[in-house]
């Protein structure tokens, strides 16, 4: 059998199989080292396969991969073009910098006897995820959706142990997403019973264009759903307690991708399952996904102002983001998908850090309220150096990630003839400054809190992967080859797929 | 007239909306966790309710192969035909599931005739059972001609000549919602279990009570007051 034929399964399937082995590890001896590292060598695994798919794909294009041999649309499909490979990138990327970081944060945070529970549901959470990306089946999307949203609800849970807030926010988020994945089921099954098939871009070549009103009714199911998964404005009201109350890894790890791969399915059923020739897309993006972003762009970015609670803003901040991704979707052009793709990448990257940054704050402080960064400038030097990197990329200074995304949809906004959009994202990045101004403030012009004396910097183990991912967040600001062109190069395939 | 045709027609529908209408309300409604999880849990059985319907076929009989089967029929019902079951347009609203139940309890007779054929027992006798099939339904190319069976006591080879022409049901709806429905019992089974945690924690269910005990986790009020407030 020929290992690299079989690379599409691997990211999904190491994961997968891996996470139930994790459950064997010994959660106590070793200081729960055993699951820490099976985990961090999954993830770098995952990562490669991940990275040599992305490699492969925009070398020699699209992917499809038929599990167990059955030709779709038949059986399952996994299809990999340059979109989905560049969010199993992120996914992976997120993931691998994510587990060597937890060591010391879960010992603290976590109960230790549920040490490898608490890795192999971060696995399965991430297989979850991964599979929803790269999968062309769309039933599929709905069952790893599901595996990754019941993990995510325990791993949230887990932050019960520090603040018991983490449980009822667990369960609103329960309650919330299945609401969500249950709509985007109808939707399915409205699409289903147009069309007769499940694989996606056979339900496209079923529709063809032909308009009715199930199809609009699928359409808008999928919309609802997705968007209570990706935290689209009105319906995010489950993300911030859900984010500030988890577990500070967990938070890094699902702010950096979950909400990001909603957005990506809510991409991907828009342009290659149903396609924009459609009357009512239009629509949609008109008078749904723009005025939603927009709003979101500012309500959650006002709110963000007034947290007095470093991790719940950074969570109402993400609304905002959403809204500018969903804003470069609802232009409608090429422009407009490439700044949303990049966005996508760029704020995982950028709100990992952001996470990352209070996890290590939570360490070494044991607080992510506000008042627990004073002074950290000089206490903890480089946590605070990534921090304000990282925040500065959120803002979208110069030099940094945030500001190609800016510039991006900036571009899309005066290329589409749509300026006032582009005005009101600077209008709403200003509002970042304010939320973000008021931390880097704090870190370093604000004395330190007289019980902070022993405070000092985060452990190697965690400031290797935390400067890892600013770094990263400098360098794909300075060299957009990589980030830039592939999402160009997979916005113009979106496009040509759609049509 | 027309429009009690139209809503008696689809009643399928109505069922499904209806349910999961109640479900959503409740899930909005009440204040108990165990209340909002049963909601869910409704709302998520509507769901399958709607899907199981989608997949019936006027005149199919339950979708397991039998004997003979595999050389007529091939792969009709499974390559070839779920990808080309229904052209969209058509039948808009799948008029083949709302036609589908009027022949339920036939089908069980159909199902329960097959079972005696291959036995090899007598066959009772069990007249017409041929039904009119819609035209342009969901599942229209499973829904092959349906045959008459049953009127003579037939061995084994018979049997499986005229199950060669049974129609099916549509399996593969049935087959999503198999999975769907062991999301939803892993979804209720992580929901409660974190009720039981809250419950721990809190030492109570209820939301009200809840909120304003995180109200003083967070303003440091006591519960009176955030009451009050809120």
């Amino acid at each position: 059998m020929n290992l690299a034929a079989q690379l599409p399964v691997l990211p999904i399937i190491t994961p997968l199989i891996a996470a139930p082995l994790t459950i064997l590890m010994p959660s106590e001896k070793f200081g729960g080292r055993a699951p820490y590292v099976w985990a961090t060598l999954v993830a770098w695994a995952a990562f490669a396969a991940c990275a040599a798919l992305l490699h492969a794909v925009a070398t020699a294009g699209p992917i499809s991969y038929h599990l167990g041999d059955w030709a779709p649309p038949i059986g399952i499909e996994y299809r990999i073009d340059l979109a989905n490979a560049l969010v199993l990138t992120l996914v992976s990327g997120v993931a691998a910098l994510v587990m060597p970081f937890s060591f010391r944060s879960v010992r603290a945070e976590i109960d230790p006897r549920q040490t490898s529970l608490f890795y192999a549901a971060l696995m399965i959470c991430m297989a979850g995820l991964l599979g929803v990306t790269i999968t062309g089946d769309a039933f599929n999307v709905f069952v790893f959706l599901e595996i990754s949203s019941l993990s995510t609800y325990a791993l949230v849970a887990m932050g019960g142990r520090t603040d018991r807030r983490a449980l009822t926010a667990s369960f609103n988020y329960l309650v919330m997403g299945t609401i969500g994945a249950t709509f985007f089921v109808i939707g399915l099954g409205l699409l289903y019973q147009a069309t007769g098939t499940l694989n996606m871009a056979d339900v496209k070549h079923q529709l063809a264009g032909d308009n009715n009103r199930m199809v609009e009714a699928g359409f808008a199911f999928i919309v609802v759903g997705m968007g209570l998964k990706a935290a689209m404005f009105p319906m995010h009201l489950w993300m911030p307690n859900a984010y500030a109350y988890a577990p500070s890894v967990v938070s890094a790890f699902i702010a950096a991708t979950a909400t990001k791969v909603a957005v990506y399915v809510i991409i991907r059923f828009i342009y290659s399952v149903i396609g924009i020739e459609f009357g009512f897309i239009e629509a949609a993006f008109n008078y749904l996904l723009m005025p939603m972003a927009i709003a979101g762009m500012f309500f959650a970015s006002i709110v963000a102002i007034f947290q007095d609670d470093v991790k719940r803003m950074l969570a109402y901040s993400s609304v905002g983001q959403i809204g500018y991704m969903l804003l470069g979707v609802s232009f409608g052009t090429e422009q407009g998908l490439t700044a949303s793709l990049v966005h996508l990448i760029n704020h995982g990257m950028m709100k990992g850090a952001l996470f990352m940054a209070a996890a290590c704050v939570m360490l070494r402080v044991g607080s992510h309220s506000i008042s627990a960064y004073a002074g950290l400038a000089r206490r903890m030097p480089a946590t605070a150096a990534a921090f304000i990197l990282s925040g500065l990329s959120l803002i979208g200074a110069p030099l940094t990630v945030g500001f190609i995304s800016k510039w991006q949809l900036l571009a899309a906004a005066f290329d589409s003839g749509r300026a006032w959009a582009g005005f009101l994202v600077v209008a709403s990045s200003f509002l970042a400054v304010i939320y973000v101004g008021r931390v880097i403030e704090l870190m370093l012009l604000r004395p330190p809190a007289p019980d902070a004396a022993g405070v000092k910097e985060a452990p190697l183990s965690m400031i290797i992967p935390l400067l890892v991912l600013t770094g990263a967040n400098v360098y794909f600001g300075l060299n957009t080859e990589l980030t830039v062109d592939l999402a160009e190069r997979a916005a113009h395939a979106l496009m040509g797929s759609a049509r | 007239m027309e429009f009690l045709t139209f809503f008696v027609e689809r009643y399928n529908y109505w069922i499904f909306i209806t349910l999961m209408m109640m479900g959503l309300y409740i899930v909005i409604a009440r204040g108990n966790l165990i209340k909002k999880l049963i909601g869910l849990n409704v709302f998520q059985t509507s769901v399958f309710i709607y899907y199981i319907s989608i997949g019936k076929i006027a005149g199919g009989t339950a979708p397991i192969y039998v004997a003979g089967d595999m050389e007529k029929r091939g792969h009709e019902g499974g390559h070839d035909g779920a990808p080309a079951a229904a052209l969209p347009g058509k039948d808009p609203l799948g008029q083949g599931a709302i036609h589908a139940d009027e022949g339920l309890s036939e089908n069980f007779g159909f199902a329960g005739n097959d079972l005696a054929a291959l036995t090899g027992g007598a066959a009772p006798p069990h007249g017409e059972a041929v039904h009119s099939l819609p035209a342009g339904g969901a599942n229209d190319i499973l829904a092959a001609p349906p045959v008459t069976i049953g009127d003579h006591a037939s061995p084994i080879s018979d049997a499986a000549r005229a199950a060669a022409e049974v129609v099916y049901s549509n399996p593969l709806p049935h087959v999503l919602i198999l999975t769907a429905i062991v999301v939803g019992v892993a979804t209720t089974a992580v929901g409660l279990a974190l009720v039981v945690r809250i419950r721990e924690a809190y030492g109570t269910i209820e939301e009200d009570e809840l909120e304003a005990a995180d109200h003083v986790a967070e303003f440091g009020e006591s519960p009176a007051q955030a009451r009050g407030a809120a």
